[in-house]
């Protein structure tokens, strides 16, 4: 296949970024989208130029890390990230537009990395339970309804790659927090934390200038592991439960 | 002196919901339905102009007598208009606020665009403005009369119904204003429901269908009053 890339880049932070385009020749339908980037960046380090800068860690698709906005869509055309993205869903001489993800509390370090940290400071404020150390708790001590304990794995599955936010037309970040608030808030082991953190992790989003919600729905057909909107009807229950018990 | 200071005290709880994105969603869910409760009024009221002015013009009477003798002529009025004015500006102010920071959170766009999202959805700030100006124009046409068109008549709205409908420019004013309204509606309606936490995927179909719904019997509604009038229905 021969692809043409016109990839964002930018030297770092403060710099101004545009596009650059770069054609590559010989890449195979069965290549991930990652592995198109190496291609390209062994051509440009043979070349002597800089290689495009990218995220990425586990290229199997539960990191969360490889973050690029891939003709403006996160993750790009299909239900997956990045890494798990193929080469045959594009065609031979296909254009493909390669761009960081856009949010104010993301930064670009360089080139497609943006720092996401935002998010971690969103979990420290409240995505964790309190529990005592020690050897692993016997597992039938604390008993979860099979309901619950399906809700919490589904939005368990939220891999904290921020797609939702490059997608959103507000960036905004509400279905990430309502991934982490929902799963811990069903769980009994949650249950101690419940209001203190719907209440602080809403707060800490709010915090790190993400843009409020729309219900565009943007964030969950971008979410690569289908975090389904109405969780976040859930978390705003969750958020107006836990305000009406502060104030009262 | 133990005088009690305010700083150093924790917000209070409705600043603080005030201050949350989530709270403010709340405002402008809460106060969009109080808008649209008197929308639904307001079409049911309009649409007695089918059975003629004494029984159209009566109803506008009642709406200045109704709670008498407790209340004086035209309280009860006034007191639904307080009411909705505090809702406009909630609304107002939430959405201006939030449309702010979304702007502010997403500083740089992508290169690549691509159309997002439904038409209702991303109509919802331009649709809004578009309604609020369509109010001013609305109460100066037919509730003060400054900008109506021919003889405004206190206490004929049968006759000044009739007479903004036969202008042109009133219809099409109209027509536009009620476009927005079901669109505004389509979305607000369903998105009131997420904000106030009763959204779920089992609900989320009836949700949806319900606003839809909701939002084409009010435009209808509203739209068969003027299109009554520009075919001699009503006249
Ligand atoms: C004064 C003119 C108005 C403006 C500027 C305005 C603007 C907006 C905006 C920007 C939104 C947020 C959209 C979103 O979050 O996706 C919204 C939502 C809404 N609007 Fe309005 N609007 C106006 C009038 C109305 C009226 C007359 C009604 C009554 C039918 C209404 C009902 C709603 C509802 C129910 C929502 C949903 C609240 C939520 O998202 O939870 N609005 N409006
Ligand atoms: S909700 Fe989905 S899109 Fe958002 S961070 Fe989690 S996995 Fe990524
Ligand atoms: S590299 Fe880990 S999810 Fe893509």
């Amino acid at each position: 296949m021969r692809l043409t890339l016109r990839v964002w880049r930018q030297r770092d932070a403060g710099a101004e970024g545009a596009m650059a385009t770069y054609t590559v020749d010989g890449a195979l339908p069965d290549m991930s989208f990652l592995e198109l980037l190496d291609t390209l960046n062994e051509d440009l380090l043979l070349r002597g130029e800089d290689p495009v800068a990218f995220d990425h860690d586990c290229r199997e698709g539960i990191c969360g890390a490889c973050s690029m906005v891939i003709n403006g869509e996160p993750h790009g055309p299909e239900r997956t990230t990045a890494c798990q993205l193929h080469l045959r869903s594009f065609r031979d001489g296909d254009t493909i537009d390669v761009e960081p993800w856009r949010a104010a509390a993301f930064p670009v370090v360089r080139d497609l990395v943006v720092d996401r940290s935002a998010l971690d400071r969103i979990i420290q404020a409240g995505g964790y339970i309190s529990v005592p150390t020690g050897s692993a708790p016997e597992a039938h001590a604390t008993p979860v309804a099979k309901p619950d304990a399906d809700r919490a794995f589904e939005h368990a599955e939220c891999i904290g790659c921020g797609a939702c936010v490059a997608a959103c037309p507000n960036g905004s970040a509400m279905l990430f927090t309502s991934a982490k608030v929902n799963h811990l808030n069903v769980l009994p082991q949650g249950a101690p934390e419940r209001e203190t953190r719907v209440l602080g992790m809403v707060a800490a989003m709010d915090e790190e200038g993400f843009g409020g919600c729309t219900l565009a729905g943007e964030c969950a057909t971008a979410c690569p592991k289908g975090i389904p909107l109405p969780s976040i009807a859930a978390m705003n229950r969750e958020w107006l439960r836990a305000a009406r018990r502060t104030a009262g | 002196m133990a005088l009690v200071t305010k700083a150093g005290r924790p917000p209070s709880a409705l600043r603080a919901a005030w201050r949350s994105t989530i709270g403010k969603k709340t405002v402008m869910a809460v106060s969009g339905l109080v808008m649209l409760g008197f929308l639904v009024a307001h079409v049911a009221g309009n649409l007695k102009v089918f059975f003629g002015s004494e029984e159209f013009n009566a109803y506008g009477h009642w709406l200045r007598t109704v709670g008498a003798p407790v209340l004086h002529h035209g309280w009860a009025l006034w007191a639904l208009r307080l009411v909705l004015l505090a809702a406009v500006a909630a609304h107002g102010v939430s959405a201006y606020q939030l449309s702010r920071r979304a702007a502010r959170a997403r500083p740089t766009g992508y290169v690549h665009r691509r159309a997002r999202t439904g038409y209702a959805t991303r109509t919802m700030r331009w649709g809004g403005v578009i309604l609020l100006l369509f109010l001013v124009w609305h109460i100066l046409d037919l509730t003060t009369g400054t900008a109506h068109p021919g003889g405004f008549e206190q206490g004929r709205p049968y006759q000044n119904v009739v007479d903004t409908f036969s202008t042109w420019y009133g219809n099409a004013v109209y027509l536009l204003a009620m476009g927005a309204v079901g669109l505004h509606v389509r979305h607000g309606l369903w998105s009131a429901a997420q904000t106030l936490g009763a959204g779920s995927p089992a609900r989320d179909r009836a949700l949806r269908a319900a606003a839809d719904a909701t939002a084409l019997v009010l435009t209808a509604g509203f739209v068969s009053v003027p299109v009554a009038v520009m075919t001699g229905v009503v006249s």
